[in-house]
């Protein structure tokens, strides 16, 4: 198989400061993958070509990169199933982190959220006499968010820290999850308050777009978005509700399961809080806008045809209030 | 070729222009469609974080009375269309939790047996109407025209809960459709990205910065407008764009058209008769430029 590897190429210490394309003609074996394809281009074409890697078969997560412009793998990805219809597979560095040289980035950034989110089991209360007892059911759960490689590929194309680098972000905010879902964490009952009310601080769970980025290139499966809408629900049920994130996903289920759709004038002021003045007034110039083109949900907003069978399903669904 | 029609909330709220539009293009291409008066808010995802069994409870229930009617649902909504999406492969994935679900049902006489199929207007004329046949009714091609895609997450991730490997035509469906409208499609990265909207009340400033981001590489790259098939973008790119430009510091006024605005004028629509009059940034340098080609 005949490819060209189009990759980004940096070098801070050589003559060229900004990054640049660099094409290299390969030729593969079928089953090849991308990172084979890499690795023939440094041992035969180019030796200076820089890249991270070493299991070569999606355990170590060192060699994520962007394929086509989408974080993943270069050794989870077949060359065969990269290739453009011009035989054109596109490699560049992990986004968000600094490039260091070439494919390799400065993961610091990373490993830092990772130890923001204190990564260990903080148990409360009494010790037991003998070990602390976590059901099978319990432990299973999280080994879908254990299976977490430190790839960094959510954290390359999360939508969030490509406008704002003090965000947690997917990688981080799926390890606290591991230990606020860990029976063994936090107090008798096993709720962890102090972490998930550190966690509903701005830069936290309530600051992710729901872009299912991180779930879309995650290579393990570990789905962190849905890590963090659990940790919402989490932060709810423990109580934690005086913040936009809570208020707003409550509005939004209230005005669902009372009139069957949206009330979405009411929900923007009941998410910043109907007494949130300032918050109110900033939002005014949009609204004033809006009215001006007509631009307006109802004033008057009408519950939908048969909106009983609704209020009779949210009623027997309801969600168990906060303690 | 009929639907059932989901028009979702937003269509006849914060973008009321959307609604009209969509249901003239529906008409004029003899697309059928059928309200279902009695069908919720598919919860948006937001709702979900709160209480996902209520939210697959709403969304099944929709689908039931699409199945009664023996119809496919039809959105015009990204938005509804991924939730929807997840909220089906639930369903379809284990019978013992369709069958707890159906019970809560149960009391307003209506069962989702899972076989409804549900699809935005976009992957309708894709697949179902072809693009083709849509050639046909554009009578005013869009010649000259740069137009930049912006699809909306849930009708682009996660691609297993919208099929993408059964219909890998998804991926790209936008730009085709730009292109059989006869404008250019100005492709860029923030095509697939996140508009900002979920986080407007709780990040402000994260939220503007997308919006900023994703109109002003557009119009960077030469783009007269900006085309979506989900109003919650709209919402966002369009309403809070003069915002978002201020904290950018930058001049930017990128139209932003809804999916069935931008088929309507390639139709002959006139602009005041899609809702283009009650956008925040004024598309009259768009509109100029047709009546210049036209």
């Amino acid at each position: 198989m005949e490819v060209t590897l189009r990759i980004r190429r940096y070098d801070p210490e050589s003559n060229r400061p900004e990054s640049y394309w660099e094409e290299f003609p390969v030729s593969l074996e079928g089953n090849a993958t991308v990172l084979d394809a890499l690795i023939k281009v440094r041992e035969e074409v180019d030796g200076t070509l820089s890249l991270r890697c070493s299991c070569r078969s999606s355990i170590c997560g060192s060699c994520a990169v962007r394929i086509n412009g989408q974080a993943g793998l270069a050794c989870k990805m077949q060359a065969a199933d990269a290739v453009d219809s011009d035989g054109v597979i596109v490699v560049e560095p992990p986004g968000v982190m600094p490039v260091v040289k070439d494919l390799v980035v400065d993961f610091k950034p990373f490993w830092d959220k990772i130890r923001e989110v204190e990564p260990y089991l903080q148990p409360q209360g009494e010790e037991p006499e003998g070990e602390y007892l976590a059901s099978n059911e319990s432990m299973l759960h999280l080994s879908g968010v254990t299976s977490c490689i430190m790839c960094g590929a959510c954290v390359s194309d999360c939508t969030v820290l490509e406008v704002d680098p003090t965000f947690l972000g997917p990688a981080a905010l799926a390890k606290a999850y591991r230990f606020t879902a860990d029976p063994r964490d936090g107090d008798e009952e096993g709720v962890s308050k102090e972490r998930l009310e550190k966690l509903s601080e701005v830069t936290g769970m309530w600051d992710c777009t729901r872009c299912s980025e991180c779930v879309q290139v995650c290579p393990k499966g570990v789905a962190p978005m849905d890590r963090i809408m659990a940790l919402r629900d989490q932060a709810m049920e423990a109580g934690l509700t005086d913040n936009n994130g809570s208020r707003h996903a409550t509005a939004f289920t209230e005005s669902v399961a009372h009139s069957g759709w949206l009330d979405e004038l009411q929900l923007t002021v009941k998410s910043v809080g109907a007494g949130n003045v300032p918050a109110l007034l900033g939002f005014a110039p949009v609204g004033l806008r809006a009215l001006a083109r007509g631009k307006m949900p109802p004033i008057i907003h009408k519950s939908i045809e048969n909106v009983e069978g609704i209020r009779k399903l949210a009623e027997k669904l309801e969600d168990p209030e906060p303690e | 070729m009929r639907y059932a029609f989901f028009p979702g909330c937003v269509s006849r709220g914060g973008c009321p222009e959307l609604y009209p539009a969509a249901t003239m293009i529906c008409q004029r291409l003899g697309i059928g469609i059928q309200e279902m008066p009695g069908a919720s808010c598919t919860g948006a995802g937001v709702l979900q974080e709160k209480n996902q069994p209520l939210g697959d409870a709403l969304n099944a229930r929709t689908f039931a009375m699409a199945e009664q009617l023996g119809l496919p649902i039809l959105t015009i909504c990204s938005t509804c269309q991924g939730v929807m999406s997840q909220a089906n492969r639930r369903l379809k994935q284990s019978a013992e939790y369709l069958a707890e679900i159906n019970s809560h049902l149960a009391e307003e006489g209506l069962e989702y047996r899972g076989t409804t199929d549900i699809k935005h207007l976009l992957w309708v004329l894709v697949e179902d109407y072809g693009l083709d046949e849509l050639t046909k009714a554009i009578t005013r091609p869009l010649h000259g025209v740069r137009m930049a895609p912006f699809y909306g997450c849930y009708i682009i991730r996660p691609s297993d809960a919208l099929d993408f490997e059964g219909h890998p035509e998804r991926q790209t469906s936008l730009e085709r459709l730009i292109e059989t409208l006869g404008a250019t499609v100005v492709d860029f990265s923030g095509k697939t990205r996140c508009c900002g909207f979920p986080i407007l009340t709780t990040n402000e400033k994260n939220s503007m910065a997308m919006v900023a981001k994703h109109t002003g590489d557009v119009k960077d790259l030469g783009a007269d407008a900006m085309v979506t098939p989900c109003p919650l973008c709209h919402l966002n790119l369009d309403g809070f764009q003069p915002k978002a430009a201020a904290q950018a510091g930058r001049k930017i006024e990128m139209p932003i058209l809804h999916l069935p605005q931008a088929i309507g004028l390639a139709m002959g629509i006139r602009p005041e008769r899609l809702g283009l009059k009650r956008h925040i940034v004024s598309v009259k340098p768009l509109a100029a430029k047709l009546a210049g080609v036209g």
